[in-house]
């Protein structure tokens, strides 16, 4: 990937910004959510709470089903690949996909090496619990990131845990004096262009949206509200009573985060939100894949 | 001076950046409250047209937008905000429908069709131009001037107080084409 194209990949997050990207299964999940105002979706072939439930290894989903989502709707379509396998990531460019996500919700094909997402035209997001992992990720080529949060569990608490992390971290190396960088550098295991681009900026040198645990819209804005700059939605929609009606709500509390009137019109008469569990009675952290 | 800008969904900041830098004055619109504001311009900024679209006509700010347009308030739409002003789409139905044109969406196709590149922007010069999965302009009306063209397809128009790109001004160092629509506002 050369730099315009690099630039070209950031610059698709930038038009993802103030917006919920939805996971969806079928091209009538996909159609819901697009009506419902989703600026992008994620197809995948098992929601993240059913992943759980099955357990198993679970893989890239299969190219026909991705295409069947990319002909029902007119917004990006993104797709996940596991930690490291190249592999699967070359078959979705082959078949244009608009952002891979290389995603520790799937099982890792590679307990060492993430993707060199240099060697690609398509861009990646990809989930990160703290600075050093975001930038960690965006020295391999990461054109957006996301907070790991935990997948599947209709639980906030990690995706509040890994963004304030992450905001800490940035505040920290903002503060820090020039010569204080490298060794920052070293300690993160990132160039010091890197650390010194956060430094000056005060910011991820690219978009960063929440996800894992999101499941009301009240979520949704507390996200946002922690700095996040738009929101991932897995399992929260398609596993809840009213899927069109939360979808539309969580749409638009990101819009209006911080509008308490609009957000308590929101929350009203959802119906049934996913069931959820708490991070203490889960047996597989999925965060915990791939650092 | 003092412009709003649609802060529904997408690269709103962008434009408010920009704007910034130009010393000028903006707001952002995220409800029907925002637009008492008095505004001497707007932008309608680029990210997902069916993501605003909806949100348009749910927070019910669609015909009042609509109509303050038509009656002349300065409008600048870019990718995302070309479709919203467009009359036509292309096997859609319109959003806001206030300019004489026919956009088509993702007429590029799909990221890996992305593109930048530079081209003539009116009687301005040449100005580097970035497109992200944007739409060009099929058609345009009687009283709509071209602007600019991209491999032949058109890119940019202006019709009385409306301007459009199917590019995306905001993301680039250029000034060029934010400047030329302060001028509208002058003009008006």
């Amino acid at each position: 990937m050369n730099n315009e194209r690099y630039q070209l990949n950031k610059q698709l997050a930038q038009m993802l910004k103030g917006g919920v990207i939805m996971d969806v299964t079928t091209p009538e999940q996909a159609k819901t959510a697009e009506e419902a105002g989703a600026c992008a979706v994620m197809a995948l072939e098992r929601i993240p709470a059913d992943i759980r439930a099955a357990g198993g290894v679970s893989r890239m989903s299969d190219p026909k089903m991705i295409r069947g989502i990319q002909e029902a709707v007119s917004i990006p379509v993104m797709a996940k690949v596991r930690i490291g396998h190249f592999a699967e990531a070359q078959i979705l460019e082959a078949i244009e996909i608009d952002y891979i996500d290389e995603s520790e919700v799937l099982s890792p094909a590679d307990d060492v090496y993430h993707i060199d997402k240099t060697k690609f035209h398509v861009p990646f997001v990809c989930g990160a619990k703290d600075l050093g992992e975001a930038l960690r990720r965006i020295n391999e080529g990461a054109s957006m990131i996301r907070t790991k949060g935990e997948p599947g569990t209709g639980d906030v608490v990690q995706a509040v845990r890994h963004m304030r992390k992450m905001n800490r971290d940035i505040r920290r190396i903002a503060s820090m004096s020039e010569d204080e960088l490298f060794d920052e550098a070293k300690k993160l295991g990132v160039p010091y262009e890197l650390v010194l681009k956060v430094h000056e900026d005060g910011r991820l040198p690219v978009v960063n949206f929440a996800a894992g645990g999101v499941a009301t819209p009240a979520d949704a804005a507390l996200m946002m509200q922690l700095g996040a700059e738009g929101v991932f939605v897995g399992s929260g929609i398609f596993k809840s009573g009213d899927p069109r009606k939360r979808a539309q709500s969580i749409v638009k509390a990101v819009t209006n985060f911080r509008d308490p009137k609009i957000l308590a019109e929101l929350s009203t008469d959802l119906g049934e939100a996913m069931v959820g569990i708490n991070e203490d009675e889960i047996q597989l952290l999925m965060a915990e894949r791939g650092r | 001076m003092r412009i709003g800008v649609l802060a529904l969904q997408g690269a709103f900041t962008e434009h408010r950046r920009k704007l910034d830098g130009l010393g000028v004055r903006s707001f952002e619109i995220r409800r029907k409250k925002d637009l008492e504001n008095q505004m001497d311009g707007i932008i309608l900024p680029g990210g997902e047209s069916t993501v605003m679209g909806k949100l348009l006509r749910d927070l019910e700010m669609a015909d009042q937008i609509r109509n303050m347009i038509i009656n002349g308030l300065p409008a600048f739409g870019t990718c995302a905000g070309l479709i919203l002003m467009a009359q036509r789409i292309k096997g859609e139905s319109a959003y806001l429908a206030t300019m004489d044109i026919t956009a088509r969406r993702n007429a590029y196709g799909r990221q890996l069709g992305s593109f930048r590149t530079e081209e003539q922007f009116g009687e301005e010069g040449k100005i580097p131009v970035t497109f992200i999965r944007a739409p060009y302009i099929e058609e345009t009306g009687n009283g709509v001037k071209v602007l600019a063209l991209s491999g032949g397809k058109i890119t940019a128009a202006r019709q009385d107080n409306q301007l459009v790109t199917a590019f995306h001004p905001e993301l680039d160092e250029d000034n060029t084409v934010h400047r030329y629509f302060l001028g509208m506002i002058k003009e008006a």
